[in-house]
């Protein structure tokens, strides 16, 4: 049985904190899930996903944000409690639906879980989601703690019940990915099945029924408000006249700081779990009973502009900061040493932080960038790309888009030129094709393509824009960890009841005028038709079909023998200057490849020009 | 309770998530609060996987730069990357065997030497423990193991507030069965490096 399963109230597990936000939708009796894969939130499906296999929980990966927004929203006003998770700009794709829910609300609860990531451990932006529940007039609930990440889940569902509004659940990188020790809690029965009731002059918000939606929506805020203001998730802590106002992570380095400078008789601190909409009178008596007050928030002074708010109106005077020279900032994540310094500053408490060792004589460590797998079939296809190119002579522009083929940035492969966000190769390419004279040569992967990429290529076909498209099929949604997409045969996972889209037939039904498939492992075939699509003016598809490697090791799908560098070679090292694959490495001034590291995919056996990279001749080489 | 603070660098697929998993699971069976985090953005694509672990009453899960009390790096130069986080007191483990970034293989980048690079550390913290754990592995009988060695190895300090019988119990149910008897060699093989080190 699944562990988060288990059903043993008061049991102590030790769960990571995507683990303990899944096991509180389970306690909650969650029956519907739904998402689109994106780190840091990723974990949390995964449970859903092993967990639908073992009993009535639905769980599905659908196309994007916005479509697992919607279905969670339908299932949530067929009165059957529905979760939906994304990484923090998939909030971005699902704001659309987000914004008029809002309005129309839900009838069971339904969390929306927003992962951001401070620091972009792996994102290309730290926007920063609070603001998301102000824009919507939605609750938003923050937890500190993996308990709390557990616990507030339930209170969620509940909290949306009683509003009949969805609730906002965000948390940052350091919940999902932190671990700690969990009290676990009674599991609900699940209702699976619903029923929906007609009722369009609520939930077909033409003007005339917004506008009355609104003022709904407006009440709704109004008492969650008053809920807010008795929520056990907002915490008042400690006494004297320094107050501390913080949120989420914020709260475990402002305790450890207020321990550390022993400052807990003179400190209170007001920790908002509950945080949108504000508790304004609980707000108000901390801020009467301190003499100066600072907030602690990563990211935007969300809190911060809102307290300076309330307190102005009430004319209440006293200083109150937060981010700004040699307080906080805006930037990054931070760090317990970094806030106990600013408290420390901030109060006129005396603070020696523990010294770190001296850096100055440390030498320049190699960076260790993450890179394509060995054998990656990206790197055989960006290499194709790159022949073609020069031997074509033509220059280029490559938009991009978000998969581990983002990582074609890299020398030697540099095959990465511009990026914005999900499915942005397509649009971007149009726009690059109509106002220069460069070939413009777009990458998307197979999960993307069906994310968000299919509209820009449509786009392409219809203003007649000139650039090629090549779509990185390798059969699953690898960065994330391996998650299937509608292109995947769900047969081969011996998992039925899924329908199965073909990459290719859309793109031929979309009317691309020259579309091409490859097996980017052929590289001489590859690239006489990489020319052949480089060379047609309009739009052109290269679908680059290749199983991503990683993930045919795990399933054991791959059985090739490792390749060797033979004494035929004449180091050239074309090998290593166009590919670069990880497997090799310089060995006595000579490329060796790894055996453990080699896939068998033989690209570089095709390039060398002494033919020297030969199968090994051993039959098993030992894992 | 006091604070014990660790933190394990490592390269993507060297195994550093199971190895703090492991010493999660022996903080819970002997009751010691634990918090910990992960940072792994492309780990499997072969970037640097850091995890923080923290015992004992304190509520973060990250560790500040010179806090640390324990670093333990299962690739040197990483280890020497990480060494922002000690201070003069923190003990240092690391394993001697090189995994080349690839940055180094097409030319950009030199790998510190590995002479220097323990002199650095001894220099600048209280005790460095080096060996080659990846010989250690290999000689249990699982290459893979390097992680288990370094567990072995960190447990002799008697720096966190776990037994070996603790982290052995926490081997048993965390690691694969069919792996069990070779991680439990590399266990001792590598608790036997770090007590020869002392
Ligand atoms: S996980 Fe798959 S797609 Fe990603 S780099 Fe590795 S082989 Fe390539």
């Amino acid at each position: 049985m699944h562990k988060l399963l288990t059903d043993n109230p008061g049991e102590q597990m030790l769960l990571l904190g995507n683990e303990a936000i899944a096991r509180g939708a389970i306690e909650a009796g969650v029956a519907f899930t739904s998402t689109y894969p994106g780190t840091p939130s990723s974990e949390i499906s995964l449970q859903f996903f092993q967990m639908s296999q073992e009993c009535d929980l639905y769980f599905e990966y659908s196309t994007n944000e916005k479509t697992a927004f919607e279905v969670a929203a339908a299932a949530a006003n067929s009165n059957v409690r529905s979760m939906c998770m994304m990484k923090h700009v998939g909030l971005n794709v699902a704001a659309d639906g987000l914004m008029t829910l809002a309005y129309i609300g839900v009838k069971a609860g339904m969390i929306v879980l927003t992962a951001d990531d401070p620091f972009m451990f792996s994102s290309q932006n730290e926007q920063d989601n609070r603001i998301y529940a102000r824009l919507a007039g939605l609750p938003m609930l923050e937890p500190s703690s993996i308990q709390d990440a557990k616990d507030m889940i339930p209170y969620a569902f509940d909290l949306s019940e009683k509003l009949q509004e969805p609730v906002i659940f965000r948390t940052t990188t350091r919940i999902n990915h932190s671990s700690g020790i969990v009290k676990l809690g009674k599991i609900k029965p699940r209702v699976t099945k619903g029923n929906y009731t007609k009722d369009p002059l609520n939930h077909v918000p033409v003007p005339a029924v917004a506008r009355k939606l609104h003022v709904k929506l407006l009440k709704n805020l109004d008492t969650a408000q008053g809920i807010a203001e008795k929520s056990e998730f907002n915490i008042v802590e400690g006494k004297g006249k320094w107050g501390i106002i913080c949120n989420g992570v914020s709260y475990n380095y402002v305790r450890d700081a207020v321990t550390d400078l022993d400052i807990a008789d003179s400190a209170r601190v007001l920790r908002l779990g509950f945080s949108h909409p504000m508790p304004d009178t609980l707000i108000l008596n901390f801020l009467k009973a301190c003499e100066k007050v600072l907030i602690v928030e990563e990211g935007e002074p969300v809190m911060e502009e809102a307290v300076k708010a309330m307190a102005q109106e009430e004319g209440i005077t006293l200083p109150i900061k937060g981010k700004g020279e040699g307080l906080l900032t805006r930037l990054y994540e931070f760090s317990p040493a970094q806030v106990e310094n600013v408290i420390a500053g901030y109060f006129g408490v005396p603070y020696e932080p523990k010294e770190a060792v001296d850096l100055s004589d440390i030498p320049e460590i190699p960076q260790r960038p993450p890179t394509l797998c060995a054998g990656c079939s990206h790197r055989a296809t960006y290499h194709e790309i790159n022949k073609a190119v020069e031997e074509l002579g033509v220059e280029t522009i490559y938009p991009t888009d978000i998969g581990c083929y983002t990582l074609g940035l890299l020398p030697p492969l540099s095959t990465a030129d511009f990026l914005v966000c999900m499915g942005s190769s397509a649009g971007t390419a149009g726009g690059f094709s109509q106002v220069t004279d460069k070939k413009v040569i777009a990458f998307i992967g197979d999960s993307t393509f069906f994310h968000s990429g299919i509209p820009g290529l449509i786009n392409g076909v219809f203003n007649n824009h000139n650039f090629t498209l090549v779509i990185l099929d390798n059969g699953i949604t690898a960065m994330t960890g391996h998650q299937p997409h509608p292109g995947v045969d769900m047969k081969q996972f011996n998992m039925e009841g899924y329908g199965q889209v073909s990459i290719e037939a859309v793109v031929r039904a979309i009317g691309v005028p020259h579309v091409a498939v490859i097996k980017p492992n052929k590289v001489k075939k590859s690239i006489e038709a990489i020319k052949e699509a480089i060379n047609f003016k309009g739009i052109s598809v290269i679908i680059s079909q290749e199983p991503c490697v990683l993930y045919a090791k795990a399933l054991k799908l791959t059985k090739q023998r490792p390749f060797e560098v033979t004494d035929k070679c004449k180091n050239h090292r074309d090998c290593m200057n166009y590919l670069a694959c990880p497997a090799f490495y310089v060995w006595n001034e000579r490329i060796k490849i790894d055996p453990n590291l080699c896939t068998g995919c033989a690209v570089c056996a095709q390039i060398c020009p002494e033919n020297a990279i030969l199968p090994l001749k051993k039959k098993k080489v030992p894992a | 309770m006091e604070t014990t603070r660790l933190i394990i660098v490592a390269v993507g697929g060297q195994g550093n998530l199971l190895a703090s998993s492991v010493l999660g699971e022996a903080a819970l069976l002997n009751g010691v609060p634990l918090r910990m985090s992960e940072i792994h953005g492309m780990a499997q694509r072969g970037g640097v996987v850091e995890s923080a672990l923290v015992f004992g009453d304190a509520e973060s899960t990250i560790i500040s730069d010179g806090e640390a009390d324990l670093l333990v790096g299962f690739e040197p130069a990483e280890t020497l990357r990480a060494i922002n986080k000690c201070n003069a007191e923190t003990t240092v483990i690391t394993n001697l065997a090189p995994l080349m970034p690839f940055t180094v293989n097409i030319g950009q980048g030199v790998y510190p030497d590995l002479a220097e690079l323990q002199n650095l550390i001894r220099a600048k913290t209280a005790k460095l423990i080096a060996f080659n754990a990846a010989k250690l592995a290999e000689e249990a009988g699982n290459p893979l193991g390097v992680n288990m060695v370094l567990l072995g190895a960190l447990t002799q300090t008697g720096i966190l507030p776990l037994s070996a019988e603790n982290v052995k119990e926490a081997m048993e149910r965390k690691t694969k069965k069919a792996f069990l008897d070779s991680n439990l060699k590399a266990f001792d093989l590598g608790f036997k490096a770090a007590e020869q080190a002392a």
